[in-house]
């Protein structure tokens, strides 16, 4: 989420540039795997009347303790939330980087984006040529905010669910109906969309099938930065910066452990989606 | 005690008739002397005695001796009473049946009108159950007598000779199939067999004695609208809340559809209400009428919940009670205005009139009951159509192209180089 150079010089015999800092890459996967405990043990609830969610519940040691690893994982994902808030208030209000808020390294949507999509979509019905990128497309700023969004949504009515007693003396009790209904539609959305269309812009796209370990490693090869993000690595080769972010290959491990933390993701993501269709199909 | 009194009284009852029947026989005028039982026994106490088909006809004489009918002094004819006005012995093997109601009037009265009789008489069903089926013949107890196939604790044996076996029961036609295996795993089975307990009912208690009737005749103690009444002639206090509930004052208006104890308890297999299946088994019960309640009940986390098969949380009876149901305007009513918060407090100690209005029954679709959740679900359900509309779309198209542009060879470059890069 950061474009952020470590402090380092020229490095002359750089294979990659850099991405994601180390901390967007530790978020990232708490948020990961808080996620997937988050929708295993929240699902069977939305789907009780499946034999699925109660086999489910039963592995998770009973209504009680899936209740208590869900609220457990929820603990890590607001965590996660708001180390992320503090980390952009800090380079919004310490650092003054007001790039964040508007231009090329923004996260936040611009005229441009729209005008990307509407290329990139005629490009895949074949009305035109592949549209160039800068550091963020519009896809991965609606994956941003459409789980910025969630964790919000999902995560207050989340709380006021888990606290009724309590929330009460601020809200009416019929809160609570309108909490279930979005809490429950919101999960469904996320995991909906996080697992099928997350993924394959991720992860399953032809481009980059099986996966994209630049979440895991936190960088690009000189390539796909060339291909795929050729705005950007002009924009950053005119300003000179393009230097901070050269880096060599990640090491082994990481990929490694990328491909595993990735792979399971993948895994118990499909397999839940079809749980999912199941359901609704049936 | 009742019990034995009464049974005195049959003896004494028995003793006069046959008395009677002893000074009726010599004033026929041809009439031979009627053979003493020593001239039966003389060849029906020899243990090897059969027909011609091979079916045993002896009579143990200190077995009849130590029945009812043997202490009493009945004498063979007085039961065998074809026999009583016959010259000649041996006699043939072909006997009119027993007259039991010679003594037992009223009782077989009361069987004439009851299903086994029925069954007999119309269907000529012969599997179904006659006096001697259940109290046997020459070795009849009286029921008080815990020997006696009658006797409270060895009644569910007797009756389940042909309700309990699976071979009567399908040459019977018995529809409701073996309720003696479902009675004996229930609570009133449990309690008689496993406890002894005197007062845990057997088959007799709901279904009477003699004048057992289908649960589809209105003179039935078993029929729909009267069970209640059944019930509570044990379940005294439960019954008395029941028919002032909204269910029992239905039914004791003859309502055909409000329900009675079996509705929900079950007939034969009635389980303890405080085990986790039961409550969760009872919720669909309640559904069977109160379809939209159960729905949107299972919208909640109370009903999703129990929909996975846990019982910690509230079902339907936690907040409406069980016996004493009543409608919510009702003051009575657990879930009234008044007592709403009470209601919610038995769970969620720190529940407040703010909390309680929580709509454990919430329907999205009614814009009337739930306007703000309407709306919202309105709303979540087009942000849920928009964005899975476009995006799956958009992917498909992506894919589509994305697996053109590969077969096309145009990304191999790249790939092959992002595995020697990647160290891989």
């Amino acid at each position: 989420m950061s474009a952020q150079a470590p402090a380092g010089g020229h490095v002359a015999t750089h294979t990659h540039y850099r991405r994601f800092d180390r901390a967007d890459r530790l978020l990232h996967g708490s948020l990961m795997f808080s996620f997937l405990g988050l929708a295993f043990t929240g699902l069977p609830l939305l789907f009780s009347h499946e034999e699925w969610a109660a086999t489910l519940a039963r592995f998770f040691g009973g209504f009680e303790s899936a209740g208590f690893i869900h609220r457990v994982c929820a603990v890590v994902m607001i965590t996660v939330f708001t180390i992320h808030l503090s980390r952009i208030s800090r380079r919004l209000f310490g650092q003054k980087d007001l790039g964040m808020l508007w231009g090329p390294r923004s996260m936040v949507p611009q005229p441009r984006d729209f005008f990307e999509m509407v290329a990139h979509i005629r490009w895949f019905v074949g009305l035109g040529p592949q549209p160039s990128f800068d550091h963020f497309t519009y896809w991965e700023k609606f994956d941003y905010w459409a789980v910025f969004w969630g964790m919000g949504i999902i995560g207050g009515s989340g709380l006021v669910l888990w606290f009724p007693e309590a929330f009460a003396y601020i809200l009416p009790g019929w809160m609570f109906n309108i909490a279930t209904v979005v809490h429950g539609e919101e999960a469904l959305l996320a995991v909906g969309f996080i697992f099928t269309i997350h993924f394959f812009n991720g992860h399953l796209r032809p481009e980059k099938f099986p996966m994209d370990s630049v979440i895991f490693t936190g960088r690009v090869t000189v390539k796909e930065m060339e291909e795929e993000r050729p705005d950007e690595y002009e924009r950053l080769q005119r300003t000179g910066r393009i230097d901070e972010l050269a880096s060599a290959a990640a090491p082994r491990w990481v990929y490694r452990l990328g491909r595993i933390a990735g792979g399971t993701a993948v895994v118990f993501g499909l397999l839940m989606v079809g749980l999912i269709l199941f359901a609704v199909l049936n | 005690m009742m019990r034995l009194l009464l049974h005195a009284c049959h003896v004494v009852l028995a003793l006069a008739v046959s008395v009677s029947l002893a000074q009726a026989a010599p004033q026929k005028p041809a009439a031979p002397k009627p053979p003493t039982n020593d001239d039966c026994l003389a060849c029906h106490s020899d243990a090897g005695a059969v027909r011609a088909d091979g079916r045993s006809v002896a009579v143990a004489p200190e077995v009849f001796g130590e029945s009812i009918h043997g202490m009493g002094g009945l004498a063979c004819v007085d039961c065998h009473a074809d026999l009583a006005t016959l010259a000649e012995f041996p006699h043939a093997e072909k006997l009119a049946p027993a007259q039991c109601a010679t003594c037992h009037g009223e009782a077989v009265a009361g069987y004439d009108t009851g299903v086994h009789a029925q069954a007999r008489r119309a269907g000529g069903n012969m599997a179904a159950a006659s006096c001697a089926d259940c109290h046997g013949s020459h070795d009849i107890k009286p029921s008080a007598d815990p020997a006696s196939r009658t006797h409270h604790a060895r009644l569910l044996d007797t009756c389940g000779r042909c309700h309990g076996d699976e071979e009567i029961i399908k040459r019977g036609k018995i529809e409701i199939g073996n309720v003696v295996d479902l009675f004996r795993d229930s609570i009133h089975g449990k309690a008689l067999i496993k406890s002894g307990l005197s007062v845990a009912p057997t088959c007799s208690d709901c279904h009477g004695s003699h004048d057992i009737r289908r649960k589809s005749d209105p003179a039935s103690k078993v029929f729909r609208n009267t069970i209640p009444g059944t019930c509570s002639s044990c379940h005294e206090g439960i019954g008395r809340e029941y028919w002032e509930s909204v269910h029992g004052s239905q039914v004791a208006k003859g309502s055909p559809l409000a329900p009675v104890c079996t509705n929900c308890h079950t007939a034969h297999d009635i389980r303890r209400s405080d085990v986790e299946g039961w409550k969760l088994e009872v919720i669909k019960e309640c559904g069977t009428c109160h379809e939209h309640s159960l729905e949107t009940y299972r919208d909640t986390f109370h009903g999703q919940v129990t929909a996975l098969g846990y019982a910690r949380v509230a079902s339907c009876a936690d907040c409406h009670g069980a016996h004493d149901v009543f409608p919510k305007a009702d003051p009575r009513s657990t879930v009234s205005d008044a007592k709403r918060v009470a209601t919610c407090q038995q769970c969620h100690e720190g529940a407040t009139p703010s909390f309680a209005q929580f709509d454990p029954h919430a329907d999205p679709e009614n814009r009337e009951r739930n306007p703000m959740l309407f709306y919202t679900a309105q709303f979540m359900k087009m942000l849920l159509l928009g964005v899975f509309s476009f995006f799956g779309l958009h992917t498909a198209l992506w894919l589509g192209r994305g697996m053109q542009q590969k077969a096309a060879g145009q990304w191999r470059r790249r790939k092959d180089d992002d595995s020697t890069e990647d160290g891989e």
